[in-house]
């Protein structure tokens, strides 16, 4: 059981059950939709950018535990940052689920260090990272849906 | 003692297992219970040793060489195309071709007889419960020639709505496709009824057998159906192997398929004649030992009897659902009266991509997500549903091993 204690943390079961900034948002400047194909997870990532600022995340969709913990964790972490350190924020998390070396230390990660025992289960890597995925898309300006296939 | 006890008394699932040498491994360091047989069986040692013994001993090209080892390769080649015609009574060992599986064969259907004889405004119907591989060639073929799907609906446990059905048939309806079980909900169709009225309308029916085979005895002339496909990795043979059985007056008329070596008489610039039957629909050199290992995984499925394997599954995923059902919180998807083998089912609260991962934690292997059967999901609103599929060498212990993981699912999500 140690091994899935680590996956499935009480953040990550607390986040999943009452998922944070998860409705539309009606005056949302991009919305993009993620998928993936692998195991039916769908979300629609929305966004209120003002210039450089993210000033409103949501979500809404369907998925995994994982997922959906991972969707709730970033909105309330991006939210009122930079699209820059939003790309930083992927990049660090992206290292902290894949478990690569010289990964980021817990102490800078704050609830996303919630997601660590995701580097355990290789599998998955891809729901934690779908809503990382659609949110980067939906910065970048993209309309297009997001696979992580 | 009822029937069901008597095959119990006779079955030796624990012989059985014995010949399964994937079984006695362990996985995340427990014994393996691997309960995902509609994605794949396991196979024999007796398939396992047939295909050593092909490369060790009989390696060779087919239909060409006048030397021994071609003369063996290809005696072997054919003799397992009489195999498999007899497993699923043909008439004919012309009927039997060999193709990569189930998908390619219903490929191959739809673009030689569905290119020949779809056009616009025509219809083809499917059914709810397919599997990918018997929606998309059809829309394929829809989509090239203006003509139509139509989806025969299911009630809400996954039957066949066969009046429905029979009221949608119309002279334009040129095809039924139809899967002979599920592999998402494990619903037996009626395929006898299905294609009795198809006939009478003037329609061809293609029997997508991939979840048939394993499962039930096969008579494709007692079904009466015009084209049945099947996998022999579903059976318990080989990968990259499968059966595209066909009427041979409906083969003979059909073009061939891909061009290439062993498809042709006689080859010029100017003119090229097709060989007969079968193989002029099997072009370039074959999956030799493919085709050798399904006929002995075909000869294992035979020796313990079709009709005793489908009696005993039947008693398993009886068990199994019995079991299931205690627990809060599960609800079963497919609950039809005809099923094989398959328990599909949600669970509250949790999503079925969590259950596998726990489920692999605990050794237990089951299928989680859409199964290939998107449009299905839909109906049934889920997303996706946990799966358990069981083989003939699955056991009631591993069904309670299934019951007890999922209690651990709960465990952490409670």
């Amino acid at each position: 059981m140690s091994d899935l204690r680590e996956l499935y943390q009480q953040v990550i079961l607390d986040h999943n059950k009452n998922p944070r900034n998860f409705h539309e948002l009606p005056d949302a400047t991009s919305r993009v939709d993620g998928y993936n194909p692998l195991c039916g997870d769908h979300y629609t990532v929305y966004l209120k950018v003002d210039g450089q600022t993210i000033e409103e995340v949501s979500f809404t969709g369907n998925g995994c535990a994982i997922s959906k913990a991972s969707a709730s964790v970033m909105s309330s972490t991006v939210k009122g940052k930079s699209k820059d350190e939003a790309e930083e924020l992927f990049d660090t998390f992206h290292k902290l689920v894949t478990g690569e070396a010289g990964g980021p230390s817990a102490a800078d990660l704050g609830r996303l260090a919630a997601f660590s025992g995701v580097s355990e289960f290789p599998a998955r890597v891809k729901c934690a990272t779908l809503a990382w995925h659609t949110l980067r898309s939906a910065l970048e300006g993209k309309q297009d849906k997001v696979s992580t296939e | 003692m009822s029937a069901l006890e008597q095959a119990s008394t006779t079955y030796d699932v624990a012989r059985i297992r014995e010949d399964f040498p994937i079984l006695g491994r362990q996985v995340r360091g427990r014994p393996l219970v691997y309960l995902d047989n509609a994605a794949t069986t396991q196979k024999p040692r007796q398939v396992i040793d047939r295909l050593v013994r092909y490369y060790t001993e009989e390696n060779s090209n087919v239909h060409r060489g006048v030397h021994y080892l071609s003369e063996l390769a290809t005696m072997e080649y054919e003799n397992a195309r009489g195999v498999v015609q007899r497993f699923i009574h043909a008439s004919s060992e012309k009927e039997i071709v060999f193709t990569r599986g189930t998908t390619e064969a219903i490929n191959l259907v739809m673009q030689t007889w569905g290119r020949t004889n779809v056009g616009a405004g025509d219809e083809i119907l499917i059914s709810a419960i397919e599997h990918h591989s018997n929606i998309v060639p059809w829309q394929m073929l829809a989509q090239e020639k203006g003509a139509t799907v139509r989806v025969i609906p299911v009630n809400d446990s996954g039957e066949l709505l066969v009046e429905e059905y029979e009221r949608m048939l119309n002279p334009r309806v040129k095809l039924v496709a139809i899967g002979h079980a599920s592999n998402a909900l494990g619903t037996i169709n009626p395929v006898r009824r299905i294609v009795a009225a198809a006939h009478a309308n003037g329609s061809l029916v293609l029997v997508d057998g991939a979840q048939g085979a394993p499962h039930l005895p096969i008579d494709v002339q007692d079904l009466g159906c015009d084209f049945y496909a099947f996998s022999g990795h579903k059976v318990y043979g080989p990968t990259g192997i499968g059966v595209l059985w066909g009427r041979e007056s409906l083969l003979e008329e059909m073009p061939p398929w891909q061009g290439g070596g062993d498809m042709i008489l006689s080859v010029s610039y100017e003119q090229t004649t097709y060989n007969a039957l079968p193989y002029k629909f099997e072009a370039g050199t074959p999956n030799i030992e493919g085709v050798v290992g399904l006929a002995a995984a075909l000869d294992y499925v035979s020796s313990h009897g079709l009709a005793n394997i489908a009696e005993y599954e039947h008693g398993l995923q009886t068990y199994a659902t019995k079991r299931l059902l205690e627990i809060d919180g599960i609800r079963l998807i497919g609950t039809a009266r005809e099923k094989a083998a398959v328990v599909s089912f949600v669970l509250e609260g949790v999503h079925p991509h969590d259950i596998g991962t726990i489920l692999d934690q605990e050794g237990v292997a089951i299928r989680t997500g859409h199964h290939c059967a998107q449009p299905l999901m839909l109906r049934f609103n889920v997303p996706a549903t946990g799966r358990a599929s069981f083989g003939l060498y699955n056991t009631r212990e591993e069904a309670d091993a299934l019951v007890d993981a999922l209690h651990k699912v709960i465990e952490v999500f409670r």
